[in-house]
């Protein structure tokens, strides 16, 4: 259901203020979402004056460094810190992207703003449960289907349909898209969302996949594929450059295609 | 999803990240809620173009009346607003047409033809109503 406010328990409290260490030369501020799910006190926006001199040149290298140097209870997902892993997706002033390959410099604002991917459940702090979102993901049965017994050494695939993959299978499921998405955001419990969508499309289009109806007839749904408006956050967002939109609209056009 | 029903470690439900809140808008985002709000503003065109037609047929004086209230300045606002939904609607089915033909989907072109659909329903509007009252049909 479509609800521009937030619930009760959501709402933003201010939260606290964390000068910066005497004798910070350049000095930038960070606001970030807090949530301390032992208290079940409501989320609050701290301030962190970060001495960004002092700290690499990505987000995440300032989020490291204010939960090394300023507030060790700051949480936070983050693994590869190279944008091949996902883990440190976040809504960074006012967008979904990796803070590993995003510049706090290039952040419009006064502060850098910083939260959880929208509207999913928070766990703590920038911790969101993504939990339906890879269930979703797994709802698309995202491998290779074939009744063909299986070759003797491989299954081989000429490179004009390899080429069809570029763009689809370089998806890291960062779930930046999904989060963007309004269409997620009002009904994100019955339709799949862009990432899983691209996905969807990702086998569908695998000349070795032979799964395509039955794909198809899955994917057949007023919500699970047709909420996609063409609202074009997710191409807007998506940190590797992807195109979920496009891939959406390739689905669309085959189940158009099985019929005429 | 936007009720916060999966419960913490305190037995208390999770909040649920801001999304409105937060999200700096692009203009394609813009364009598209404009499509909805367009095609719901032409709804209400319909009943005021049925009732302008049933008072036509009624009589002088119904059609008289329904004339007199079209042309207030309230009644020539909504109007006008009506025609910008016509033409930003019309702009906007095109612009979907074409992404059903599967091209326009960069977010650089989507961009480009977000504001191209918006500045055209706003000259389409301003050209229509500068002739209609260059003729006289608005006065």
């Amino acid at each position: 259901m479509v609800q521009f406010t937030l619930p009760k328990n959501s709402k933003i409290t201010k939260g606290k203020h964390h000068p910066a260490p005497a004798g910070a030369k350049t000095v930038k501020a960070f606001k970030i979402y807090r949530f301390d799910p032992e208290t079940g006190a409501n989320p609050r926006w701290d301030t962190y004056d970060v001495a960004v001199d002092q700290c690499g040149p990505m987000v995440l290298d300032a989020i490291f460094h204010i939960k090394n140097t300023m507030d060790p209870t700051l949480s936070f997902r983050r693994s590869c810190r190279e944008g091949v892993c996902g883990s440190c997706a976040m809504n960074i002033g006012g967008r979904n992207t990796l803070a590993c390959t995003h510049a706090w410099a290039d952040v419009p604002g006064e502060a850098v703003q910083i939260s959880p991917l929208p509207n999913m459940p928070v766990l703590k702090d920038l911790v969101p449960d993504l939990t339906l979102f890879f269930a979703q993901y797994a709802s698309i049965e995202p491998w290779l289907q074939a009744d063909t017994p299986m070759p003797q050494k491989e299954w081989t695939q000429s490179p004009k349909d390899r080429a069809k993959l570029d763009g689809l299978y370089e998806c890291i499921l960062c779930a930046c898209c999904s989060t963007s998405c309004p269409s997620y955001w009002w009904n994100g419990d019955k339709y799949l969302g862009p990432a899983a969508l691209l996905q969807a499309y990702r086998w569908l289009v695998d000349s070795r996949d032979e799964a395509v109806g039955d794909r198809l007839d899955g994917l057949e749904d007023p919500f699970k594929l047709y909420r996609c408006h063409t609202i074009m956050n997710c191409a807007q967002v998506c940190p590797k450059g992807l195109n979920p939109a496009k891939a959406i609209a390739g689905i669309k056009r085959m189940l158009v295609e099985r019929v005429v | 999803m936007a009720e916060a029903t999966s419960k913490g470690k305190g037995g208390g439900a999770r909040p649920v990240a801001p999304h409105m809140q937060v999200w700096r808008w692009h203009v394609t985002m813009a364009a598209s809620i404009l499509t909805r709000a367009t095609g719901i503003a032409l709804y209400g065109g319909a009943i005021i173009a049925a009732t302008w037609f049933t008072a036509l047929m009624v009589g002088p004086e119904a059609f008289g009346l329904i004339m007199a209230l079209l042309g207030t300045w309230g009644g020539k606002t909504v109007l006008f607003g009506l025609t910008v939904s016509v033409f930003y609607h019309l702009a906007a089915g095109l612009r979907h047409l074409v992404w059903d033909a599967g091209a326009g989907f960069q977010p650089r072109t989507a961009n480009m033809t977000a504001v191209a659909a918006m500045a055209f329903a706003l000259v389409a509007s301003v050209v229509v109503w500068a002739l209609a009252m260059q003729t006289g049909a608005v006065r």
